[in-house]
Parts: C-alpha cells; structure tokens; sequence
C-alpha cells in the first residue's frame, strides 16, 4: 500500500505558515500535543496519546543464560513495531529505514544511558539472569513517533512488575504472581526524548512535529534528557548544521519539556497504583470512553439455551451416517506403516501400463518380506539395465540409483522412496520399461 | 457424551466496541469482550502490487499481531481463519484490481481471543464502509471436564476444558461461516454448541445494530 503523497500546494502552505510561526492545529512553537497515558490490564503494557499518534508498549520478561562477556548482569531487549496499522506506508516485515532509525535511537536512549539496574536482574550468576523484553507497537501515526515510543517504553518498563526468585543452595524457584506479589524493577532515571524539527535550513524550529509538518521538515534534532537535565543522548538527522546556540536553546526547551512529561508521568503511575489497590478493574476494557457516540459497552447477558438440545439431536439424526471408519495402521516391518491398498498409478504412458502396474505392486507396502524380494529384484534388473542402456539412451536424470546398496529393513522406505523417484523422472524414460522376471 | 446442557443459560461476558478512534486507518475498532481486547484497523479500497493483484476481486489481506514477540504460526492460521470469513462476507468484486487490508493487534488475551478478533474485523470493516453481502460474529464455546457447555470462557476457563471451539456466524442467516476447533467432543456435542453459538450471535449481532444507531443517531 502506498501512502498519499504531499501535494506540492500543500508543502507551500505549511511552510509559508510556520514563517508566518502558524502551526496547523494552532499550537504555539513549543507546545506538546495533548498527552495521555493510560495502561492495560497486566503489568508492564502502557498506551500514550499523544494527540493523534497512538503507541502501546509491554514488557516481558523471561529466565535466559547471560551473555558471555558479562556474565552477572541482565538483558535488555528493544523492539519497536512499526505496525501496518499505524501508517499505509509502513509494511509488515520489512525493516524500513525509519525503523532501524527508531530502534537504534531507543535503544540508545534505553540502554546506553543505564537507566535500567541490569546487576539487579542477575539470578544465578554465568547462569540464569534475567532477559527483558520491550515491545513497542505503533497504532497511529501522526508524527512524533520517537517521542511516543521512548515515553511509553520507559512508562512501561517502570509499571513492570517481575516474579520474585527464590534461590535456596542450587535451587532456584520461580513465584508465581499468586505466590508472592511481583516486583518492580529498578530503575534510576526516566530517559525521555524530545523532537526538534526545523524548516528552512535551521531558521524555524517546531516542537512535536505532526505528520503533515515532519513531512516538509529539512531535518530533526532528537535530545533525550532525564528530569536531572543529564543528556543521554542527541542525535541530529537531516543534515541541516545547526549553530552551538541553537543546539544549547534546544537542550534548555528540552529541560522544561522532560520535567513536565516526568511530572505527568508518575501521576499516571500513582492513579494507576490507586485503582489497583482499590481492587478495581484495569485495563484497556475498562478505559473505554464511555460518553463518547462511537463507543458502546454492555454488561454480562445471558444467553438462552432451553431448546439447543432438542435443535442438536435432529440435526444429528438427519445427518448422514458417517463415513466407514479408518482401519489403524498395519505394521509390516518396524519403521513402516501401511494403511489400505494403494490405487493403480494413472499417470504414465500407455503401452507401459502393464510395467507401471508391476512397479506398482514392487512400490506398495506390501509384507516386508516379499517387499524385500521385490526392491532387490529391481535393483539388480535396473543394475543391468543401466548397464545395457548404457549406449542406447543418454540418462540425464541425476538420481542416487547409479550405487545402488541393498539395505536393511529399517531402511526399507529410503530404498521405497529411490524406486517412487525414479519412475518420475523425465530423463529416465527407460527406466519405465523395466521388466519384472 | 450426550447430556451436555446443565444449566438454562449461559454467560457471555460484558463486550464494549469503540469505532473510528485511529485517525490514519479508513476503518478502525476496538472490540472487548471481558478483558480480551482486540484492536481492528482496515485499509481499502487501496493499490495493489501487482504480484498480489486479481483481476476480477479485490485482495485481501489480514495482518493479526501479536503483543509479545514476532507473528508466529499461530497468528498465521487465526489469520487464515478471519481472511476466509471475510471473503466469505465482503463483497470483493465490486473492487478489483484493489488490496483490502486488515490489521489486528491484540491488547489483551483473557480467553476467547478468535471470536473477539472476528468481532473486532467485522467492526472496523462496518466502520469503513466497505460493501459486505452480511455481517459476522464469532462465538467460542468450551466444553469443560463436566461436559458443561460454557460460552465465551476466560483463559483459565478454556485450560481446563476439554474442547474450545470458535465459529463465525453470519448475520442474515444465522449459519456457520467458520470454524475453528480444538480438543476433542463427539458429533452430537458440536451440533449442540453450534446451536448455542447461533444463540449467543443473536445477542452480538443486536448489539451491532445499537452501536451503529447510537454512532449516527445525531446525523439521521
């Protein structure tokens, strides 16, 4: 599927309003979209808004042996989606240059900046650690995907809750969530990355860029920054050069940016906690909208089922009778089995009907020893055949026939199957004028 | 077994649908039912590669992706199962030479997730607009150790059953488009759950009619 390409009226009017410091939806030049996090029904699966662009994140974990350079320490592993859902443009499987673009830069954000404890995941030494997985799936795509992404991902690695380990001497015992509650992870800062994306060769400069304005952008500044204003990493794509007082004023605008989305942030945690501990339920289900027009909810109906049985029973007694059952397969020799007779082969020539036939019987699975007589019967005629033919027709098939060894009986559907293939072969059109003695 | 029916009644669990609340998709919904939730998007009537093109019906396309992980062969055959239901019902050769695309994302499995998935489709589609000869409801049914019938089990509802079965139910007719079985159950058990899922699409398929006459009841 192809996406919609930008009409050549519609770059002018973008960009001629940005130089007019007009945005589409009339925000100011470094307002965020409105933002909203919401999280699912079991730990760790977080979904952000951020005005139209939807992204859902979960984490997973799981018991695996640590990497061989550094045996006490967990993994981290990233994997953003970049759903077909999100955008006609992105495709399933294939790996785009936006998402190499977007994994590489969370993983940088993620992981190069140790925001996450890894020692702490470590169970069992050069053994068993901890493997966990972040799975960021995009729904919507209206810009600012980056931004989306790392907030969800942090979001939810913070709300993932991972089973408690018990390790008596050698044993290692894994709790169950019934068992003994989960436990958080341990995380000392919340990366979160800002999007700069500047128009005419670094003059204008939008925050949060949209789809339509991401699309007539020269290039995109990306600082990832924590509530400590510590950077964790920058990364500039489009080749625009941006001057050190255009990159420090972004640092600055992203500082603000960060602690505003942190604050949001660990409200959302708390609620989330709060309505957990009240019991209720949470989830994806229960954040359903309930007063908007395109959404309706029902409760538990019951169903009724007073003459199902009475519909069942003629619908069987009407039925046919069913077919002849099966016989359960025949063992002749161990590592054969036979089920019925086979039918008489159809395809070939016909004044070589009469040799396929016997072919046929040689090929069938019959009692293992005639089996046996009749496999290196035809080996030895086909020994000599090829022998004899040997001037006469130019054999191109490439078959294994030409050492031909006779085998033992567990092998006998090897030998079965040479035999099947021979009959099959173009080249071997001699090879069907076999002659059984 | 032959008595399988116990009880006069069975549940199903509370369902909730969302239409059109993905902006870049032509068609989306969300459907749950309980805490299975299922995410629909469809695309279409769009350009089609020309590998894939037909020259006389649109080509279908079902995408169902998993939370967790890559599609594996499990998303493959429940994908399987959905593109034959929507052939079934979509009325592909008022579009030809044209790809019709649907995505699935699953927010979160409690049990029943074909049936939430075929109801999720069969919303986004409706959303879209896209002509459809009738619409399509899923129904799971387990058979638990007891030999009861349950309708619309949970996870752990349909670990300890004994055979879950799901089946597509078509709108106008009330008759089986799909389906899709596991487990083991005599043939008398299967009529008798295909008779309670014809019985519990009565119910889906109302609350079908109720959402898209609140969705336009400003507007007509």
């Amino acid at each position: 599927m192809k996406d919609t390409p930008l009409s050549n009226c519609e770059r002018d009017f973008l960009l001629k309003a940005i130089e007019e410091k007009k945005r589409l939806d009339g925000r100011q030049t470094y307002d965020y979209r409105k933002m909203k996090i919401t999280f699912g029904t079991d730990y760790g699966c977080c979904f952000v808004d951020l005005g139209k662009t939807r992204v859902m994140a979960q984490v997973s974990c799981e018991l695996v042996a640590p990497k061989e350079s550094r045996p006490n320490e967990g993994i981290m592993f990233f994997n953003i989606e970049l759903s077909p859902m999100a955008s006609p443009a992105f495709e399933q499987g294939r790996q785009s240059e936006l998402s190499v673009k977007l994994n590489r830069q969370l993983e940088r954000c993620l992981r190069n900046s140790k925001c996450i404890d890894t020692e702490s995941l470590c169970v069992v030494s050069g053994e068993k650690v901890w493997q966990i997985r972040v799975d960021v799936h995009m729904l919507n795509h209206d810009g600012n995907l980056m931004d989306a992404a790392s907030i969800a991902a942090i979001t939810a690695l913070c709300h993932f809750r991972r089973p408690d380990v018990g390790i008596q001497g050698d044993e290692v015992t894994v709790y169950s969530p019934e068992e003994r509650d989960p436990i958080p992870l341990s995380i000392y800062h919340m990366p979160i990355s800002v999007s700069f994306s500047f128009f005419q060769q670094g003059t204008y400069l939008l925050v949060d860029p949209c789809e339509r304005e991401e699309r007539v952008m020269d290039g995109l500044l990306m600082i990832a920054m924590n509530k400590h204003r510590e950077i964790c990493s920058i990364q500039s794509s489009g080749g625009i050069m941006l001057l050190k007082e255009q990159v420090m004023r972004c640092s600055k605008i992203a500082s603000v940016k960060v602690s505003e989305i942190t604050e949001l942030l660990n409200k959302a945690l708390e609620n989330d906690k709060k309505a957990r501990k009240e019991g209720g339920r949470c989830g994806f289900a229960e954040s359903l909208p309930q007063e908007r027009i395109t959404a309706l909810k029902m409760d538990e109906t019951s169903v009724e089922m007073t003459d199902v049985r009475e519909k069942a029973n003629d619908i069987v007694q009407k039925a046919d009778a069913p077919p002849q059952k099966v016989t359960s397969p025949m063992v002749p020799v161990p590592g054969v089995g036979q089920i019925g007779q086979g039918l008489q082969n159809t395809w070939g020539l016909e004044d070589d009907e009469d040799d396929e036939y016997d072919d046929e019987e040689a090929e069938e699975c019959d009692s293992g020893e005639e089996q046996e007589k009749t496999i290196t019967k035809m080996e030895e005629e086909q020994h000599q055949k090829e022998a004899s033919r040997a001037g006469d027709v130019i054999n191109i098939s490439d078959s294994e026939e030409e050492e031909v060894v006779i085998l033992l009986p567990e092998t006998q559907d090897k030998t079965l199957k040479k035999t099947w293939t021979s009959s099959h072969q173009k080249g071997a059109a001699a090879s069907k004028k076999r002659q059984k003695k | 077994m032959m008595d399988v029916c116990g009880s006069a009644s069975v549940t199903l669990r509370d369902f909730g649908c969302e239409q059109s609340l993905l902006s870049r998709p032509d068609g989306s919904a969300s459907f749950s039912q309980g805490d299975t939730s299922v995410l629909a998007a469809s695309y279409g009537p769009a350009e089609v590669k020309v590998s894939k093109e037909i020259y006389d019906r649109a080509t279908l396309e079902v995408l169902i992706q998993p939370k967790v992980g890559l599609p594996s062969v499990r998303e493959r055959s429940q994908e399987q199962c959905v593109r034959e239901t929507c052939e079934a019902s979509l009325l592909l050769s008022l579009h030809p030479r044209s790809s019709l695309t649907l995505i699935l994302q699953l927010i979160h499995d409690d049990g029943s997730v074909l049936s939430c998935i075929l109801n999720a489709a069969c919303m986004a589609l409706m959303d879209a607009g896209l002509p459809m000869s009738c619409l399509f409801c899923g129904v799971t049914c387990a058979i638990d150790a007891d030999g009861q019938i349950i309708t619309d089990p949970t996870a752990a509802q349909e670990k300890e059953s004994r055979a879950v079965m799901t089946f597509a139910i078509d709108g106008t007719k009330h008759r089986v488009m799909m389906s899709s079985t596991k487990g083991s159950f005599s043939v008398n058990e299967l009529q008798q759950c295909i008779a309670v899922s014809q019985k519990a699409s009565e119910k889906i398929f109302q609350f079908y009619r109720d959402s898209v006459s609140r969705r336009y009841s400003k507007t007509l």
